[in-house]
């Protein structure tokens, strides 16, 4: 099984997802995503333009969505790896200072779980740290 | 308070609602609160306002910008002028006259935010107001009693301690509990003479507003301005101001980073409220009678399920002895299974709606995560729909999963009704799973030996530990986290620090020079 598998992407988005992060492009330039966890909004994939949130050096970077790098918080990250992170949207309100707000609309991390081959792959191919962008 | 939204026309409310006749009514529009009067917003937006009871618009309120944080700012800076500079015997006095004010209202209160936020009236009746009320009156006290100190450095050479408000301070507001959230920070910023700016969530704006019409008489025009609308848009501009002295956040991580680097930006403290996955756990010697301690214990267990589980405390993992534990759980899902579901203005519904559709759907994707990964359901798990009136509203089954704590339903803060559920063997196997998280908020032990819950208490990383008791909120206790869980501390006399300066005068009696030069 694990000779199939090749390349596996760690965060994906949906088309509804990626028409929203393309309108904000249109209005904010280029952006970035921060997966968030904790209170209230948390756990939501938080869209900055870029630039605006510093990324640390220990921030993980998943890859890039629609052309738009997501991070995750190191730890955060430790506990969510087994996972791939889709990205999607829903009607909604608010979540943090992140750019969809006002649209009436919000990112929604949708997850499913790497299967042994995918795992296999993944755990091969760590993910960088850092900004990668600069 | 002949004002733009006091004009306004009435709210379209539930008709479930009808026979509540509020003090204060619902209004269909809602404008800032700036200076002590409704302000429109400058650029003239509003956004609409759902009811999360039944999904349906209930008003509009005021989509801000930073044109509108800079007004609010500018009263509080005007205000600030005197205001600081008010003796705490003044400042105590109106604190307790805004707390027999909200006593005066409380079901007007409890009403509409339960309207606005779709929690069950008993808790807003009961815990959410109540707690209001007793947080304005503990800090006028806390004030009164504050003293600053003297250091004697020698015999002629005093140290003089003043406590100095820090000014005017930001306040970001989450949406779990509008108005009792807004006075964990206004109470003791107020008591410390500082004026404030305060951005409230954009899911549930309205009960802040019935507020400050409430005590518009008692507070003085700009020492709490009101600024609604989108985090993006006020939040931002409020955090990012370099017209605020310290700026108050609850939330969650990623924000919470966001709010620290514009705070370093303009080198001003912060203190953040980021949330946790709190254990709560339960030692075999719970189950050796069946008397009201046990009882208690399974209450404690079912408090997940308070306020819709939308407490950054909500005891989300419960860890159970091996021992007793299938004895322990049939019981416990028992219990949840009565959890009264419904219409939140019923007194008698225990668990009301979701306070939004974003809320509702990553609850429902979490589920499907917890499915996906392997926990097994016990309870729940499904969206519920009620009937009539209530069917677009946003409500959840109370859930229970049984899994590992390594699974992301352990790990994450879902803010819903669901509980995920261990075993552990020990002592020490419960501490490490209990702290096998990233956060370290709140946490619960229950057991009937002293001994086993001091050391627990202690072991456990968390800022609050519950000791046979849960979700109790005095506000002469320290509330605060660990970790991830945020920096400072809520509620409490300490408190007051967190918006005060220290001034010290250095002071010399002695008229003789030191010699050097």
């Amino acid at each position: 099984m694990a000779s199939h598998v090749t390349d596996v992407a760690r965060v994906v988005i949906t088309p509804e997802a990626e028409a929203v992060l393309r309108q904000l492009e249109a209005q904010h330039g280029p952006l970035l995503f921060h997966q968030s966890g904790g209170c209230c909004d948390g756990s939501a994939a938080m869209c900055y333009p870029r630039g605006d949130f510093r990324i640390g050096q220990r921030d993980v970077y998943l890859g890039e969505i629609a052309g738009t790098p997501f991070y995750i918080g190191a730890q955060q990250f430790e506990y969510w790896q087994h996972t791939q992170l889709l990205i999607d949207v829903v009607p909604g309100r608010g979540s943090g200072f992140s750019l969809e707000a006002p649209l009436g609309v919000r990112f929604l991390t949708r997850s499913r779980v790497f299967d042994e081959a995918e795992q296999a792959w993944l755990d091969a191919c760590p993910p960088p740290r850092g900004p990668q962008d600069e | 308070m002949s004002t733009v939204a006091t004009k306004a026309p009435l709210a379209p409310l539930p008709k479930l609602a009808a026979g509540f006749t509020p003090a204060i009514p619902i209004r269909s529009r809602y404008d800032n609160w700036i200076g002590g009067q409704h302000v429109a917003p400058v650029r003239g937006n509003y956004f609409s306002n759902p009811t999360p009871i039944t999904g349906q618009p209930l008003c509009d309120v005021a989509r801000s910008t930073h044109e509108d944080v800079e007004k609010a700012l500018d009263a509080a800076h005007a205000a600030a002028k005197s205001w600081n500079v008010t003796s705490p015997a003044h400042r105590a006095v109106i604190l307790n006259t805004i707390a027999d004010r909200i006593e005066a209202n409380l079901d007007t209160l409890a009403f509409i935010e339960t309207i606005d936020n779709g929690k069950p009236i008993r808790e807003t009746t009961h815990a959410d107001m109540p707690l209001a009320v007793d947080h304005f009156r503990y800090f006028a006290g806390a004030l009164r009693a504050q003293e600053g100190t003297i250091s004697e450095i020698d015999h002629d050479t005093i140290a003089y301690h003043f406590h100095e408000p820090l000014g005017v301070v930001g306040q970001i507001i989450p949406w779990n509990f509008p108005l009792l959230m807004a006075v964990w920070k206004l109470a003791p910023a107020l008591a410390a003479g500082n004026c404030v700016v305060i951005k409230p969530a954009e899911q549930t704006p309205v009960s802040i507003m019935a507020f400050m019409e409430l005590v518009a008489d008692i507070l003085p025009p700009g020492v709490v301005n009101v600024v609604q609308g989108f985090g993006v848009e006020a939040g931002k501009p409020l955090a990012s101001s370099p017209r605020i002295a310290k700026i108050a956040f609850t939330g969650e991580t990623t924000t919470g980073r966001l709010i620290m680097q514009y705070a370093s930006e303009n080198l001003i403290p912060v203190t953040l409220e980021l949330g946790g996955k709190s254990p709560n756990v339960f030692f075999a010697d719970v189950v050796e009678a069946d008397d009201d301690f046990f009882d208690k214990a399974l209450e404690g267990f079912a408090m997940f399920a308070l306020n819709q589980g939308e407490v950054c405390t909500c005891p989300s993992r419960a860890l159970v002895q091996d021992a007793i534990y299938d004895r322990f759980m049939e019981r416990a899902v028992a219990r949840t299974k009565q959890i009264v579901e419904g219409n939140p203005l019923d007194a008698k519904t225990m668990i009301g709606a979701q306070a939004s559709n974003d809320q509702l759907e990553k609850i429902l994707s979490y589920l499907d995560i917890g499915k996906k990964e392997g926990a097994k359901v016990l309870t729940g798990g499904e969206r519920r729909i009620h009937p009539g009136e209530l069917k677009d509203g946003y409500y959840v089954q109370p859930t229970i999963f049984e899994g590992h704590n390594r699974m992301r339903i352990f790990q994450e803060e879902i803010f819903g009704p669901v509980l995920s559920v261990t075993r552990f063997k020990d002592f020490d196997d419960a501490l490490a799973i209990a702290n096998d998280t990233l956060y370290g908020l709140g946490a619960g032990v229950w057991s009937r030996d002293a001994n086993t819950c001091y050391r627990m208490g202690r072991g456990i990383k968390a800022g609050r530990v519950w000791t046979n008791c849960y979700h109790a909120y005095p506000a002469h206790a320290a509330f605060g986290g660990y970790k991830q869980s945020g920096i400072g501390r809520e509620t409490h006399k300490m408190m007051l620090d967190h918006y005060q300066q220290t001034k010290n005068l250095l002071v010399s009696y002695s008229p003789k020079k030191l010699g050097f030069f």
